[in-house]
């Protein structure tokens, strides 16, 4: 196996070059991928917002906003300036502490867990052991931060809206965590780089996809009702409870929330790309197609044009997905709460269970081809 | 000492302070909602020295299971009951303080000179790494540990029983409640409609 581009050694030793001792350089290099996934993932949320003005006008034939910037690319900066300077009210009676405590704990686990998002071979902060259970562990923090957010405000709706959030998140995870579980089981791993590396080789038919077409709806809709995306909304359903546990949230701190809640979408999107859509993979197998042009692996120009293809494609991916997610909040209408419930508890965890049966029998049944 | 152990050194400080602190917090506290959001302060603190102990497998699972599941409960259980109720005192409180206090003490000392009298190799590095902890975890699981792991699915499958059979109950409406005087209610029992008796064979039934 090629290691591929080695970033950190790189710039250590270049580093070195310039005189430092290893222990300094090590520490310079510590921060930057962490700096850099904080800077792509608020980026990419910019983005999200953007291109839900955008997808959101198109569906109700409209233009959306076209002043700020080309085609409006500015608006989410603009939104985020605007929240920054609003003013940040604490209602009276609230609990101050919880009030401010809320939105930080919903939004600390959704930055952490893109510790395990990788974008290549070698790109990714840590390829940990447990991977993709981290993920689940950390989304499990969040309603913990809507109940603080929802009790502390002092109001009936966001009260609701923290139980209402809590119960739908506790619902979600658990078929979302067995449609995870039957990818670890194919892929007799938990790490996000072990996943992908097992689907690839066969291109664009080596996908998840294929394997898990039952797992990979399921995973879809609980990772849908986990970020509160609207056929699942209830938390907030403006209709019923004013905006749920955000209601006495202004400036910043709603801020927060906003931010935390399109990171998760965002977050996911990348999740799903990597657990069923073959992560950084080309649809066709760039070795292969390398084999056969006859240039070597290790060619340096060729390692760059495949990590560079490698981020464009999970972000491609990612960013399809998104846009699946963002058609369907403006075209599909809100499921009430003892639907939602009924659908996580009644149907999606019998199935996801059955998925898991089956999984596990094809690839005692199938070695070849479910991983054995 | 290289960057690694430093790290290492004042991480495991700042997780015994948010441990200790916690935990006192949760104790001390009069405010059972602040309790319940610390002790989530607790496990997560705890995660994190089991990470410090290279056991992320148990850290990931600790989040999940103690955070994630246990925590969130409590606090929907305290938030659905909300129940406001002055603290009256309790003649001769004193002896179930003190009996609280003796059992505490007790096992404090038992855990005290059980880390004492405990043999640790305190080797900087430990000689056998495992590099997948979730392959041992579970060969152990099925191997040496097979009768613990069994024995607690079938205690966790009998509070699921208990659990279905506590949220199966009718419960009434309230202005139904007003019209029937006749249901006994203390403070532990929850509205519910009584109970037919099932009879076979000839039931006075109100079609007659």
């Amino acid at each position: 196996m090629n290691s591929g581009i080695d970033l950190q050694g790189s710039l250590i030793d270049t580093l070195k070059d310039f005189g430092l001792p290893p222990g300094v350089a090590k520490a310079i290099w510590l921060p930057l991928p962490m700096l850099l996934m904080i800077i792509g993932a608020t980026v990419g949320v910019l983005v999200v917002v953007w291109l839900e003005r955008k997808i959101s006008a198109a569906a109700q034939q409209r233009i959306g906003p076209e002043f700020t910037g080309p085609l409006g690319v500015l608006q989410p900066v603009a939104d985020g300036m605007k929240l920054v300077f609003k003013e940040d009210v604490v209602p009276a009676r609230s609990d101050r502490w919880l009030f401010t405590l809320g939105p930080i704990v919903v939004v600390i686990p959704v930055f952490l867990s893109y510790l395990i998002v990788p974008f290549g071979q070698n790109l990714v902060i840590t390829d940990l052991n447990v991977g993709i259970f981290l993920w689940i562990a950390l989304s499990s923090i969040a309603p913990i931060g809507l109940l603080m957010s929802g009790y502390a405000s002092n109001n009936k709706y966001s009260l609701l809206g923290g139980l209402r959030a809590a119960a739908q998140s506790i619902s979600y995870e658990i078929p979302l965590a067995f449609s995870v579980l039957a990818i670890a089981m194919m892929s007799n791993s938990l790490s996000t780089i072990d996943i992908v590396e097992q689907q690839s080789g066969y291109g664009i038919l080596g996908w998840n996809l294929w394997r898990q077409p039952v797992g990979f709806i399921i995973f879809w809709i609980a990772a849908l009702a986990e970020c509160e995306r609207l056929p699942f909304d209830l938390p907030e359903a403006e209709e019923e409870l004013v905006a749920g546990y955000q209601t006495e949230y202004a400036g910043m701190k709603f801020g927060l929330f906003y931010l935390g809640s399109y990171v998760n979408l965002v977050l996911s999107a990348l999740i799903f790309a990597i657990l069923y859509l073959g992560g950084w993979e080309f649809p066709i197998p760039l070795e292969r197609l390398a084999g056969w042009l006859g240039v070597s692996e290790t060619t340096p120009w060729l390692q760059i044009v495949t990590a560079s293809l490698g981020i464009v494609m999970t972000l491609l991916k990612a960013y399809f997905l998104v846009f699946i997610a963002i058609l369907l909040r403006w075209t599909v209408p809100r499921v009430r709460i003892d639907q939602l419930l009924n659908l996580g508890w009644k149907f999606l965890l019998p199935v996801s269970l059955a998925n898991l049966l089956i999984t596990a029998a094809l690839k005692l049944a199938f070695p070849v081809a479910f991983g054995g | 000492m290289t960057l690694a152990e430093g790290v290492q050194i004042v991480s495991f400080g700042i997780l015994a302070v948010m441990v200790l602190g916690s935990a006192l917090g949760v104790v001390l506290l009069t405010n059972i909602v602040y309790s319940a959001f610390l002790l989530g302060g607790v496990f997560i603190s705890i995660a994190g020295l089991y990470v410090l102990l290279n056991a992320e497998f148990v850290a990931a699972a600790q989040v999940l299971i103690y955070v994630g599941a246990v925590n969130v409960l409590i606090l929907f259980a305290i938030m659905l009951v909300n129940k406001r109720e002055d603290f009256s005192s309790i003649p001769r409180r004193w002896i179930r303080q003190g009996a609280t206090g003796i059992v505490c003490f007790g096992l404090f000392a038992l855990l005290g000179t059980m880390i004492l009298i405990t043999p640790w190799s305190l080797a900087p590095t430990s000689s056998a790494v495992i590099e997948n902890s979730i392959v041992e975890i579970g060969k152990h699981f099925f191997s040496d540990f097979l009768l613990p792991f069994e024995l607690a699915s079938v205690l966790l499958l009998m509070a699921m029983v208990g659990a279905i059979i506590l949220a199966r109950r009718d419960i009434i409406p309230e202005v139904a409640i007003a019209k029937e005087r006749e249901i006994v209610s203390t403070s532990l029992t929850l509205p519910e409609r009584p109970r037919e008796i099932a009879s076979i064979g000839s039931s006075p039934t109100k079609e007659q």
